[in-house]
């Protein structure tokens, strides 16, 4: 029988904060802020009646749970499906969806293929991409930042850090919009992106069996070659490159953009010093949450923040919320490049934290710096609009127009 | 508590007091003490918190791992035989007076 009953708070928890809110709804996706705020002033963990969902939306909340992988747990889906209820809508992945052992072994390949080591490496070539694709977008005064700056540049260094030939790169960032509103319910997002799945699924699939010469993915097939994972991993550790290394790096490119175009005083302050290129970066990451979501599972009862959460569970942890939470943060909503933002969870925290973290950061800093050496003014030409997620805060266009510097010191 | 000296690479001294637990880290930037970047947050990812640890003390702190091992290779500034990375040495009262030098850059 069809209800529109909400499911009253699970047995046994009475005094439980309880909000009516879809974290999914277009309109929650287009301006979460109000709702965070909510959920964080509702307590430490609400639940939330219209997934049947636990949430947690506070810093030290946030900061606990993603610290907390053994009670935690990643490998019945970090997205709303239990994968121990439902079938997973593909291969879970060797990282993401994995808890240790054997989280650890997959994640050991990944963090040395992207240590620092291998960033000092590939430095060089990242500057040199960002001075010449700020050349270009120079010359052309008004540009869209989204497609042509914090799409650009990942498409123009990433690929090729990974080692995959240059036909059908055009699959790369559709391929990662279905992986993240995958971890959404079934909503119109979630619907319409696996409608539309099966050719960026089929083409990302190719790149990861093919054997590549180098970057990357050869390390990858390397590491299976010396039994550090097992041969027939290594396709799905590369596709864990595809679906995180590229999309979330372009929505903390396009935030950056985003905040330094609203900002003239922190545009000045980073003109001033682009040594702070990378501090910029990093708090647009904290202010904007490219990643705004994640789940956990409960695998027993857990007693966490005054509240027994049963096993089974789904816990959502609102990243997003936690880098705006005014417990942990002064002036939560303003952007301020020379913040100190240790802490924040934009890259999430303990052992599923991003591994490409510093990749991400090695973009951001080079592609900043280079803009903030070669252009005098960066100002807002048109109203952005928002690219809706299920996970992902994105923008799918922020006109700007770029004034050159007088005396660009490149 | 435990006190921790920071030495600026431009030779300025700073001691603050922290509980035993505490990593060299969270120390210098619950302080506001210049020179640690801690992008990671204290997750031995990313090495920019790396210090140099002065000779006196070394024999004293626990042995790195093999992640923090190869992470210290991927430093920015020059890894020395003090070199540790401050989220992954916490104080004790062993430590009490530890002495640690910035390095000239974490990036």
């Amino acid at each position: 029988m069809a209800s529109t009953l909400v499911q009253s708070r699970p047995n046994g928890n009475d005094g439980l904060p309880s909000l009516d809110v879809d974290a999914f709804s277009d309109a929650f996706l287009a301006d979460p802020f109000p709702t965070h705020a909510m959920l964080r002033d509702a307590g430490a963990v609400v639940w939330l009646p219209r997934y049947g969902i636990w949430s947690v939306a506070r810093h030290a909340e946030v900061s606990a749970a993603l610290n907390d992988w053994s009670r935690f747990r990643s490998g019945s889906g970090v997205g709303l499906a239990n994968f121990a209820r439902e079938t997973p809508w593909r291969t879970p992945s060797l990282v993401l969806e994995r808890d240790p052992p054997e989280h650890t072994r997959a994640r050991a390949v990944l963090q040395r293929i992207l240590s620092p080591a291998a960033m000092k490496r590939l430095r060089a070539t990242f500057m040199a991409a960002a001075e010449t694709l700020v050349g270009e977008v120079l010359a052309r005064g008004t540009i869209d930042a989204v497609p042509d700056l914090a799409e650009a540049f990942p498409l123009s260094v990433f690929p090729d850090a990974l080692g995959i030939g240059r036909e059908g790169r055009e699959h790369i960032l559709p391929f990662a919009n279905v992986v993240f509103n995958a971890f959404g319910p079934d909503n119109h997002l979630r619907r319409s992106a696996l409608a539309e799945a099966a050719p960026h699924i089929a083409w990302v699939a190719e790149q990861c069996e093919r054997a590549t010469t180098s970057g990357f993915g050869a390390e990858i097939h390397e590491a299976a070659k010396t039994g550090a994972i097992a041969q027939d991993e290594a396709p799905l550790l590369i596709r864990s490159l595809f679906s995180a290394g590229v999309d979330t790096t372009v929505n903390g490119l396009a935030a950056a953009l985003h905040c330094l175009a609203r900002s003239p005083a922190q545009w000045a302050a980073l003109r001033a010093d682009p040594s702070l290129a990378r501090a910029a970066f990093e708090e647009a990451v904290r202010l904007e949450s490219p990643v705004q979501t994640f789940f956990r599972t409960t695998v027993s009862d857990v007693e966490f923040a005054g509240t027994t959460i049963p096993a089974q569970s789904k816990l959502l942890m609102f990243l997003g919320a936690a880098n705006r939470d005014p417990r942990r943060w002064d002036a939560p909503d303003d952007y301020v490049i020379t913040r100190q933002t240790t802490g924040h969870v934009g890259f999430g925290a303990g052992i599923h934290m991003c591994v490409g973290q510093l990749i991400a950061r090695l973009e951001g800093e080079c592609l900043l710096a280079v803009l903030a050496r070669a252009v005098e003014t960066i100002e807002p030409a048109g109203p952005p609009v928002r690219r809706l997620n299920n996970t992902l805060r994105g923008l799918k266009s922020l006109p700007v127009r770029l004034t050159p510097a007088r005396n660009a010191t490149r | 508590m435990a006190s921790i000296t920071f030495v600026q690479p431009d030779g300025s001294r700073s001691s603050v007091e922290v509980a035993p637990g505490t990593t060299i880290m969270q120390a210098a930037t619950a302080h506001g003490v210049q020179g640690i970047v801690a992008e990671c947050g204290g997750n031995a990812m990313c090495a920019t918190c790396h210090v140099y640890v002065d000779p006196l003390f070394l024999d004293r702190l626990q042995a790195a791992t093999e992640d923090e091992d190869a992470l210290l290779d991927g430093a920015a500034a020059p890894r020395q035989p003090g070199s540790r990375l401050g989220c992954q040495v916490a104080v004790t009262n062993a430590l009490d007076g530890l002495v640690v030098t910035m390095p000239d850059c974490q990036v």
